[in-house]
């Protein structure tokens, strides 16, 4: 049998705090062949970057490795002098990073950023070097080479960025690939995209990979094997196959049951969240990590360390789990957030025509000598739209699609341009929020996307709900304030205690329930959640999903939900609104939006969005080019330059007409009506193994 | 970046002409006061009355203001009430003797600065960082004049190797120079160091660092071409715009060492009340000023690609 | 850990929390050694009426410019020697020691009054109130800082306006005269503090918590000083520990020019240029006011180091 590429073997890593040594990943190991691509994927803090910073050696100061092997080709990575090392970085292991725009130096060009890689390994000529840079960028599928060496990082986006690293880490034909997150910074059809060359690059280079995500959909479509990690140890590995279809332990089953999949309803297969929250590494139980959290504990087996164990009769699977075996995988149904189907009621937020340009005021002294028109960003264009009491709306888009400037004219931090946006028969689009009164401002609220940034540091959580009440006018008297916030804090299932703490004593998951008391603080009618759970970890997502819809549905509230992730919209939506630049493209019921005819960006954004289920086959559309600037969208259709099927000049010419295919399902698209009825499922079920997930 | 010069030169003059309005009223708005200080606390009303008429003073103010604007950019910066002598003529080899001194101590302290701040930075929280930020709080926390008194106990009064006063009696002589440098160079060089430090670590814990460390580029290849340009930028246009601040420096340098420049002049006319000498003064001082905030601004446009090819 | 502190969390009390930050300051020596150094000042400065030391003004004509530990007609010792006018240099020290904290303290808590409410209003509010807040702060940043206070206390002399205000309302010499250093101070300080201020503003104000203020339609100026001043506190003491320094220097630095208070009063910066003249006679009578305001603004300086250091910790 060859060398293996990898071996990490019993490998720990400690980092040293003032408080002591942490230790961040322990007993950890994974062997990588030739051509073989390894998935990692876990929550924040399981320790995930910290195994591929160990292979690199890179620790920083107060980061090492504290005991086993790091086998490179057989010899032990930890006994190389630095010289050695350098030699190897680079050449012969490399690593694409998370965030593009800052792993490339600003001040250099492209061209010397590439260049310098084959330059310090290989002693090649300048020539040769910049020869092999533009084969690899050609490669890796970027347009126009030449333009792309002669330029800064920041005059790039974001994808073309990383398809640079990409390029960067391949010019000296490395042995192993390192990706941390690749494509977690990019949007979903960026993302594609750039999946797509990854998978492609073990095929063309016989390249070994390590792709480190928090995604399994990603991992999914690009690994072979797969390694589970919990707080700082593998807790399953195995083949993707082995661990998607049979998994083995009681977490990778948590995550599985906790992430949207199509397969999964509200009302017949709701979501089950893993209970609790991640342990710090100092308070990690000395047993199985993932004890406290587990329906299967059982004191005395489950409280002391574990090791991880071959499943038997399934050879390359392995569980660190002890009861593995006794576990009935097939039968165990936790019961999730169970939902009742509700019937809407009339319309709350009726939004027509509704427009919302910036102008760009260009100050220059020439701009002003020439008198040249202002220009504008058109970052809401025609919007129309309705929804009713006790319904979800989401608001689907990638970045610069105007979801969030809607919300911004919603909630009277902006005002609209025209049209009108009502709410209860009340105009509001041009109603800054300073001059509504407070029943309109408490019965319009809003659930903000960063659970680090959406409660004020300074004050604790009850002088900051309290302000909310007080200001809504629900509550006067100091009792009376304190009650209700005793009573908010219940209905968001958090301890009363929590009042006196301070935001940073919160972890994520419990910022945010707080943002959802204090939007459900008045009477809210209508309350906007701007990508609620797109910051937290998987398994605390489903939780915080289903208590937002839970409170909403019991307050008949209606919910406008903006997010870029299809997979949650979904899950929880009841119609959808699919934006483009600035436009709707489609809209209609979850149901006519997920199922053809599609407009052909739903079409593509639903073949981009990685889904975790074996059993599903998906058609796979890439979409060319990058998203188009909202300040310079293209004529005609705004999506014309990426349509796959663009049918000709009207396409570039001429916007399209709103049709309307079906009774409140609309598209916006030259297509004729047979082509568009003709359209197959991008998402199809397979059959499920026996054991899989629900 | 032609526009923006401009436009940056357009407001530094819109700055320029306010202050020089501001200047105006506050030393030549009220009259009587000017005359006052003109001619001296003794001097009768009548013969006061009579100075503003002569000299134009009973012009509207508006007036006066324009004509003495066009007589500042001619060059006719009025009479030191001190000493009898046209302002600018007086003023201008004093304001050599400055340059001469501020050039010295902002090349000097540049270079210092810039070595051991990089030096600093490269390796945080190492031995040499630490003993070099110790070094650079220490000399800031001196001010000029104490600096300057140490410096005078021990190599004027203890060791008797300098001069104690630089006023150049015999004519220019470096070795006059050397204590007023030395000075401004300790009390300055410290805030240098520590921004360059702060700049380097954190350019150094950059990403892009780490990158090219990844690629496995040689240690000085990363320090030289990576990490110096970056970590330079901010510093290097700081620096400059500091300027401002070591001249203050100047100003208490010049009068402890009888260094006769433009600071010990601006000193000695704030005390006897020479009204047009402190304002051409103030002028000259401000026109220095904005000049280099220009001169920072436009370097930092073009050291960083990021704006330059925005 | 963040449970365990979150279960003993009650409402602590101010004097509690002065207490728990000097006990975070533990951890960095180089900051207890410059809360030592600033301390002791502040003690000396309070103490100065009870402490037994000569009084700071009388002059003995036999003992001019003795050098340290000389022996005093009234059997005691001049421990630091005396000044010119046979002085006692050790109180002189200590009582302007008074005069140097309350002054640079009252010109530093201005100066920050001041530029803070600017800096908070030109980055919260943003457009027009910027360009017009910005542009006065510019102005006053054109100046060379020693520059600008030459200009402002020659011209502001007891006999203008000013001055005459100030002596109506019955201030002494003294007094009118710190105070005209206050105004000076604070005109070259505060736009300083504006310029940090507006920045921390510009980066804290995209915060969400922020935007749920405004939609739960907080008035602008409930926003800056609930919502964003207190978050900028941090880096605030750190720069206002550093900025105090500055100001001490440039007050001693105003009495060295002559520009500062009025004689006979101890000011640290007038003591050195006093005996300035007189040549290594002088030596002994210079160093130790140049001894004080170093160790002063050491002080200052490297307690502001100490909070920073613990503060980039959590």
């Amino acid at each position: 049998m060859a060398t293996p590429v990898l071996e990490c073997k019993n490998v720990s890593i400690s980092y040293y705090t003032r408080a002591g040594e942490v230790p961040a990943v322990y007993d950890f190991n994974l062997t990588i062949n030739q051509g073989e691509a390894v998935g990692i994927v876990g929550e924040s803090g399981c320790g995930k970057s910290t195994v591929a910073l160990a292979i690199m050696q890179y620790m920083g100061k107060n980061g090492a490795v504290t005991a086993g092997e790091i086998r490179f080709l057989g010899r032990d990575m930890r006994t190389m002098s630095q010289e050695e090392l350098r030699q190897i970085r680079g050449s012969q292991i490399s690593m694409v990073y998370q965030e593009p725009m800052a792993s490339l130096n600003p001040s250099m060009l492209i061209r010397d950023q590439l260049i310098e890689v084959p330059r310090y390994h290989e002693s090649i000529s300048t020539e040769a070097a910049t020869k092999r840079a533009i084969e690899l960028l050609e490669a890796v599928r970027l347009p126009d080479p030449m333009r792309i060496m002669n330029s800064y990082p920041h005059q790039l986006s974001g994808g073309q960025q990383q398809r640079v690293v990409i390029a960067m880490a391949l010019l000296s034909k490395p042995k192993l690939l390192l990706l941390d997150e690749p494509t977690t910074a990019l949007d979903v059809t960026v993302e594609a995209g750039v999946v797509e060359l990854i998978k492609d690059i073990s095929k063309r280079f016989g390249t070994s990979m390590i792709y480190i995500s928090h995604n399994l959909g990603l991992i999914l479509e690009t690994c072979d094997r797969i390694c589970v990690m919990y707080s700082g140890q593998a807790v399953e590995l195995g083949s993707v196959k082995q661990v998607f279809d049979e998994m083995r332990h009681p977490y990778t089953r948590g995550l599985f049951s906790s992430i949207p999949l199509p397969g999964t309803d509200r009302y017949a297969h709701p979501l089950v969240p893993i209970r609790g929250q991640l342990p710090l590494p100092r308070d990690r139980p000395t047993g199985c990590t993932f004890g406290p959290r587990c329906d299967f504990f059982v004191a005395g087996r489950c409280d002391k360390p574990i090791p991880m164990l071959d499943v038997k009769g399934d050879p390359g699977h392995e569980a660190r789990c002890v009861r593995y075996d006794e576990i009935d995988w097939v039968k165990h149904r936790p019961k999730g957030v169970e939902m009742t189907p509700l019937e809407p009621g009339p319309p709350v937020l009726q939004v027509h025509d509704m427009k919302k340009y910036y102008e760009i005021r260009d100050t220059s002294i020439g701009a002003i000598l020439s008198r040249k028109p202002p220009r504008y960003v058109k970052a809401n264009e025609k919007l129309d739209f309705e929804a009713r009491e006790a319904e979800t709306v989401a608001v689907v888009g990638e970045s610069g699609c105007g979801k969030t400037t809607f919300a911004k004219v919603l909630m009277g931090l902006e005002s609209s341009t025209s049209g009108e946006v009502l709410v209860n028969g009340v105009e509001v689009g041009k109603l800054p929020v300073r001059s509504r009164k407070p029943g309109l401002i408490s019965s319009l609220q809003i659930v903000f996307q960063n659970p680090f940034e959406t409660l004020n540091p300074s004050h604790s959580v009850g002088a900051q709900i309290g302000r909310v009440l007080k200001k809504f006018g629900v509550a006067r008297t100091r009792q009376e304030i304190e009650q209700k916030t005793y009573e908010l804090l219940d209905l968001v299932k958090l301890p009363r205690e929590f009042a006196f703490r301070k935001p940073r004593q919160l972890s994520g998951g419990q910022k945010q329930r707080i943002g959802i008391a204090r939007a459900f603080g008045g009477n809210a009618s209508v309350v906007v959640a701007d990508e609620p759970v797109s910051a937290l970890d998987v398994s605390v997502q489903a939780a915080v999903t289903g208590l937002l819809t839970d409170i909403q549905r019991k307050k008949r509230t209606t919910m406008v939900f903006i997010s870029h992730d299809l997979s949650v919209v979904r899950y929880l939506a009841d119609r959808i609104v699919v934006m483009y630049l600035g436009r709707i493209m489609e809209q209609g019921t979850t149901d006519q939006v997920f199922a053809p005819p599609y407009h052909p960006y739903t079409e593509a954004l639903l073949s981009a969005v990685p889904i975790a289920d074996t059993s599903v086959k998906k058609k796979h559309i890439v979409l060319k080019g990058e998203l188009p600037s909202p300040v310079n969208p293209p004529p005609g259709c705004p999506f014309q330059t990426r349509c796959p099927r663009k049918i000709g000049a009207i396409c570039e010419t001429e916007l399209p007409t709103v049709k309307e295919l079906a009774p409140g399902h609309k598209i916006m698209c030259h297509l004729p009506d047979d082509v568009l009825r003709a359209m197959e499922p991008v998402i199809e079920f397979g059959k499920k193994p026996e054991g899989a997930n629900a | 970046m032609l526009v923006l010069a401009a436009r940056r030169l357009a407001s530094m003059i819109l700055i320029m002409l306010v202050i020089s309005v501001m200047l105006f009223v506050f030393f030549e708005g009220d009259k009587l006061n000017l005359a006052m200080r003109v001619l001296g606390p003794y001097s009768t009303m009548e013969g006061r009355l009579q100075w503003l008429a002569d000299n134009g003073y009973n012009r509207p103010l508006i007036e006066r203001y324009f004509s003495w604007l066009f007589g500042f950019l001619t060059g006719d910066w009025n009479r030191s009430a001190q000493f009898s002598a046209p302002v600018l003529k007086f003023l201008a080899p004093r304001l050599a003797n400055t340059a001469i001194l501020a050039g010295c101590v902002f090349v000097i302290t540049v270079a210092i600065s810039l070595v051991l701040g990089v030096l600093s930075g490269i390796r945080e929280a190492s031995l040499r960082d630490r003993t070099i930020t110790v070094i650079s709080v220490l000399t800031t926390s001196i001010p000029e004049f104490a600096s300057a008194t140490f410096l005078v106990a021990i190599f004027v009064f203890w060791l008797n190797w300098l001069p104690g006063s630089s006023s150049f009696s015999s004519g220019f002589s470096w070795v006059e120079l050397i204590l007023p440098v030395a000075t401004l160079v300790i009390y300055n060089f410290g805030y240098y160091t520590r921004m360059t430090r702060a700049s380097m670590a954190e350019v150094m814990s950059s990403q892009y660092v780490r990158t090219a460390i990844l690629k496995g580029l040689p240690y000085n290849r990363v320090i030289l071409r990576h990490a110096l340009r970056n970590a330079l930028i901010a510093p290097f246009t700081v620096m400059i715009l500091q300027l401002n601040y070591l001249l203050s420096g100047v100003v208490v340098t010049e009068v402890f060492f009888a260094y006769d420049g433009y600071g010990k002049a601006l000193v000695d006319a704030a005390q006897y009340g020479d009204v047009y000498l402190i304002l051409a003064g103030a002028m000259v001082a401000v026109v220095v000023a904005v000049i280099s905030q220009f001169i920072s601004d436009i370097g930092y446009t073009f050291l960083n690609p990021r704006i330059r090819f925005a | 850990m963040t449970d365990a502190v979150a279960a003993t969390t009650q409402r602590p009390s101010s004097f509690g929390r002065i207490l728990r930050a000097i006990g975070l300051l533990r951890e960095s020596p180089i900051g207890i050694f410059g809360l030592i150094l600033v301390s002791f000042w502040v003690i000396m400065a309070i103490f100065a009426d009870v402490l037994p030391i000569r009084d700071p003004l009388a002059q003995s004509a036999p003992d001019l410019l003795k050098p340290m530990f000389s022996p005093a007609p009234d059997g005691g010792y001049y421990w630091l020697g005396t000044d010119d006018k046979g002085r006692d240099i050790l109180s002189r020290l200590i009582f302007g020691s008074r005069l140097v904290l309350f002054w640079s303290t009252l010109a530093t808590v201005v100066a920050y009054l001041v530029g803070m409410l600017m800096g908070v209003a030109a980055g919260y509010r943003g457009g027009w109130w910027d360009e017009v807040l910005s542009f006065i702060g510019n102005i006053f940043l054109a100046f060379p800082q020693m520059v600008l206070y030459i200009v402002l206390l020659s011209q502001l002399s007891p006999e203008s306006p000013l001055g005459q205000v100030l002596a109506e309302a019955g201030f002494s010499k003294t007094v009118a005269k710190g105070l005209t250093i206050v105004l000076a101070i604070m005109l070259g300080t505060a736009p300083q503090v504006m310029r940090i201020v507006r920045g921390i503003v510009l980066d804290l104000k995209t915060r969400d918590y922020i935007a749920a203020a405004e939609v739960r339609g907080e008035t602008p100026f409930y926003i800056m000083i609930v919502e964003l001043l207190p978050n900028a506190r941090g880096p605030l003491i750190v720069d206002a520990c550093l900025r105090m320094g500055y100001v001490t220097i440039a007050i001693a630095a105003l009495g060295f020019l002559g520009l500062g208070l009025p004689p006979p009063d101890p000011d640290w910066g007038k003591m050195i240029s006093e005996v300035r003249g007189y040549g290594p006679m002088g030596g002994n009578a210079m160093l130790w006011p140049a001894v004080a305001i170093s160790s002063l603004v050491l002080g200052l300086n490297l307690l502001a180091d100490g909070v920073r250091e613990i503060s980039l910790r959590d």
